[in-house]
């Protein structure tokens, strides 16, 4: 292990000419216990921030614990902050930043720690189970459900997530308050929630949006748009997901016919 | 071992992609006490990677499409050596499969009238495959997610417990099964965060761990695709079949270094995409083997017009089954016309507009972007095969997803026969639904039909322990090998002599290579840390895996002298019907492996009857055929 700062050959071009060195700063340690560390570590053309901390791996600490699955910003295993960034370490070129700078990779500030940037997301998973599941129409057979295109468009938008948990590490109401977890479910479940509300089909018998409130927390939620800009997936999270359900409580609490009266399908 | 941590259930199904999913949920819903093991967090698997879509037969986009006719697709893809059995059932039940999903609440892509989507893809006669965009993976994957957390709230609403009847335990291990006498016991494992072992004591034990892709180099799999289920298998008794068979997919990424291998999906060739090479010729006029000249255009003009018109013209020749296109592209290269960085081009930027484009194929606009500034909708992709699938796998009863193992069950990629010696794209998603439920069932109905529970010894339990953690006992031995060295070794023997082309000498060469890696293999060890979350130990598990598997496959590549799907010969280019009926097996005895021949079971004739004898004539021995009478008969 070279835990050195010093000595660091000139490096070549943005875009990388081969074999360049670059730095790298990660934190290592378990639970509490842990500090960064600086590395050196070759790196090619076009590699992103997840082939680094795998060369690391296989030259200077095995025992390196990162999480990975695809390595093509398909699965969400991968998430961690860059510079303090909450990013998809496999989407993440190292072209991105100067050539002279010390690139930093910590885990999610949000989840505890379990090991190096491996966190204890089960928080997530915790809130998953906590949203009534779709509930199928009654009636219908299988093989005659029957959608249009433009319905299912809304939901489809966020049923892209890759649940890498990146907006839930970014959104300040859990980031810096470890008190709301409890009553706060965080944008990647609000969304949920809206994805269900708009299914064209759902039965559900509950009143979705109001448990947005009532159950996740939605009223914490001051629309500051951190989880759009950190989604890998591009979802509008906050405009598409989060302000609909707000409004759609709002318009209830003027009226309360259409809450009774809901259109379904 | 006193310390280790016991849990009980009916059925443990090892592996979360869609083939174990959907065994657990069809486990939970028959009564089991059900745990899933998943060696990545809870809907990770490598599922997700898969883009294009399910292939179901329900005739929503061409009402000329049925289960017959994906039956013959599939059979033909795999040139015939598929379990035809199996095949049977997959093209009978994918439909249903696909509809169920949406009773669980998928969204896929809509027609006009409002029903599924369904789109052309490599080998499938008709607009067959359901699809969400190009991620359509990610959609399954997901649905069957939160399906399971629904049968979850329905106990926790019951019994206070979302845990009672179905459990998932993510980032879990395991390292052996267990078996009382030749029947399964249950399996042993291990917490990745901890390092910690654990027991599950189950009569019944379903395999759903996916292919082996990372024992190469150049790959599109994700680091869990190291064999386990296969090696697993082998290790408490059971056979694989068909293990020569290595689907390399025409189409991975090549440049930069760092993405070599990943996936481009099919479905840019079956909405439109065609491929070209370094002066701009789209040369897959030139590859159409005679067994599908028939069914494919000969020239640019009629191949344009299917897209339009399929009834009047041929497919397009871009659409021919995943290996043709493989060796097509290998072939382009090798003689000089490939692109820079070793591919050749595909170009969907002159076929389709920006709007079209962005709208079918958000993926992978996004990945050509993200990881190698190109944008798609003005600049061709450089692609090149990659190693993808396996059609080898557990042999397995096809109607109960049995093996030779009392209790053992294997679905999905794991199992073999099913795609013969090669699979059509789209084929895979509804494998592990139509086999993922069919295990579910068969290992629900294995434990009903018990008069006693089997034991778990203490000693087999604590055997296995000792033997996992091996490379910490290593640690500081002289000559200690390092696991990832030695992964990376590994993964160029395979890569270099058992790869899309094969010869006999080289895959002796492999067979030595992999021999000696093999004994360097006892002394890896553990360099750094302890138990807790340490890649360089779980590394060092697989490798053991990747190893055996790897074995399997050049064994069996060298002894089949003949080329048929995902197997090439250069020594033996060939296709010989006297090799479609016989199958290769190994097996594990004292631990080493032997490779037999056996027979393939003879295709029902009324199945027989779905084929042209013209085209039976292409694959079958004359006296295979004598079942079909008189020669004039057609279908």
């Amino acid at each position: 292990m070279t835990a050195t700062v010093g000595n660091v050959e000139p490096l070549r071009g943005r875009n990388g000419a081969m074999g360049q060195r670059v730095r790298l700063r990660v934190w290592r340690g378990s639970g509490d216990e842990g500090e960064l560390r600086d590395y050196e570590v070759e790196a090619e053309e076009g590699e992103v921030v997840l082939d680094l901390l795998h060369r690391l791996q296989a030259t200077h600490c095995p025992d390196l614990a990162v999480r990975w699955n695809c390595k093509a910003g398909k699965c969400g295993s991968c998430s961690a902050e860059v510079n303090g960034r909450p990013r998809l370490t496999c989407m993440t070129r190292m072209s991105l930043f100067d050539p002279e700078e010390t690139v930093t990779v910590t885990p999610m500030r949000t989840f505890p720690v379990i090991k190096d940037l491996v966190c204890d997301v089960s928080y997530n998973y915790v809130k998953a189970r906590e949203v009534p599941g779709f509930t199928p129409p009654a009636g219908v057979e299988p093989g005659q459900y029957r959608m249009w295109q433009r319905d299912v468009e809304r939901s489809q938008e966020f049923r892209k997530c890759i649940e890498c948990f990146l907006c839930q590490d970014t959104c300040h109401v859990i980031r810096d308050h470890e008190e709301n977890k409890e009553a706060f479910s965080g944008p990647r479940f609000l969304m949920r929630v809206a994805e269900l509300e708009m299914h064209p089909l759902d039965d559900y018998d509950g009143d979705r949006a109001e448990e947005a409130r009532g159950e996740h927390g939605l009223g914490l939620c001051n629309i500051t748009k951190c989880c759009t800009e950190v989604c890998p997936e591009h979802i509008r999270i906050t405009d598409n997901a989060l302000i609909p359900l707000k409004e759609r409580l709002a318009d209830r609490r003027y009226d309360p016919i259409p809450w009774l009266f809901r259109r379904r399908g | 071992m006193a310390e280790t941590e016991r849990h009980d259930y009916d059925v443990v199904v090892v592996g979360a992609g869609g083939a174990g999913l959907r065994a657990a949920i069809e486990a939970r819903e028959r009564g089991m006490r059900t745990a899933v093991l998943c060696k990545s967090l809870f809907g990770k698997a490598h599922t997700v990677m898969a883009e294009g879509g399910i292939a179901a037969a329900m005739g929503n986009v061409n009402a000329g499409d049925d289960w017959r006719v994906h039956f013959r697709d599939t059979m033909r893809g795999g040139k015939f050596l598929n379990n035809w059995r199996m095949a049977e059932l997959h093209a009978l039940e994918a439909p249903q499969r696909v509809w169920e999903l949406e009773t669980y609440g998928a969204l896929f892509d809509r027609t006009p009238d409002g029903r599924v989507s369904q789109r052309n893809f490599g080998g499938h006669e008709y607009p067959r495959l359901a699809h969400v965009g190009d991620r359509t993976g990610l959609e399954l994957i997901r649905t069957l997610q939160q399906r399971i957390v629904s049968l979850q709230q329905r106990d926790h609403a019951e019994h206070g417990d979302y845990e009672a009847g179905l459990r998932v335990f993510a980032e879990f291990t395991v390292t052996d099964l267990l078996r009382e006498g030749d029947r399964m016991a249950g399996v042993v494992g291990y917490w990745r965060e901890s390092g910690r072992f654990a027991v599950l004591r189950a009569p019944a034990v379903v395999l759903a761990t996916g292919g082996i892709g990372k024992s190469f180099k150049v790959t599109s799999n994700s680091w869990e695709y190291t064999g386990d289920g296969h090696a697993l298998a082998l290790r408490a008794g059971a056979r694989l079949i068909n293990m020569e068979f290595v689907q390399f997919h025409p189409t991975g990424m090549v440049w930069p270094p760092s993405v070599k291998g990943i996936l481009v999906t099919e479905s840019v060739r079956g909405d439109g995409g065609v491929l070209r090479d370094a002066h701009g010729r789209r040369f897959m006029f030139d590859y159409v083997p005679e067994v599908f000249k028939e069914s494919y255009a000969d020239s640019p003009e009629e191949a344009d017009r299917w897209y339009t018109d399929p009834d009047r013209n041929r497919r397009p020749p871009e659409l021919l089954p995943r290996d043709e296109v493989a060796r097509a592209i290998n072939n382009e290269v090798k003689e000089g016309r490939g692109s820079p960085h070793g591919g050749v081009y595909l170009d969907v930027a002159s076929r389709l507009s920006t709007e079209e484009i962005l709208r079918r194929l958000p993926s992978m606009h996004h990945q050509f972007k993200e990881l190698a500034d190109v944008d798609i909708t003005a600049q061709s992709m450089e692609v090149g095969p990659t190693c993808h699938y396996v059609m080898g796998g557990v042999e397995v009863d096809p109607d109960s997803a049995a093996s030779a193992v009392p209790g053992l069950f294997a679905a999905g990629e794991v199992a073999g026969g099913m795609h013969g010696s090669n699979r059509l794209g789209g084929n895979s998603l509804s494998d592990l639904l139509v086999f993922g439920r069919r295990a579910g069932i068969g290992a629900a109905e294995y434990v009903v039909g018990l008069v006693r529970r089997p034991e778990v010894s203490a000693g087999e339990v604590d055997e296995a322990v000792h033997t996992a953690l091996e490379p910490f006992d290593a640690a500081g031995v002289r000559g200690g090998e390092n696991p990832y060295a030695l992964h990376a070794e590994l993964q160029q023997v395979m890569n270099r002599l058992v790869g899309i082309i094969r010869d006999g000498g080289e895959m002796c060469s492999a067979l030595e290579q992999l021999t000696e890696i093999r004994q360097r293999a006892v002394r890896m060890t553990v360099p750094e840390g302890n138990r807790q979350f340490n890649p360089g130990w779980h590394l060092a598990l697989d490798v053991r895996n990747m190893l055996l598997v790897s074995e399997c496959v050049a064994a069996a590549a060298l002894r089949r002298t003949e080329s048929r799907g995902g197997h090439t010969r250069e020594d033996h280019p060939r296709m010989d019907p006297n090799w479609r009926n016989r199958l290769l097996s190994c097996v594990l005895r004292g631990g080493e492996l032997e490779l037999s021949e056996q027979p393939q079971e003879p295709m029902r004739p009324d199945l027989m009857r779905l084929f042209s004898r013209e085209e039976l004539e292409k694959y079958f021995t004359a006296e295979e055929l004598g079942v079909l009478g008189e020669p004039s008969r057609k279908r």
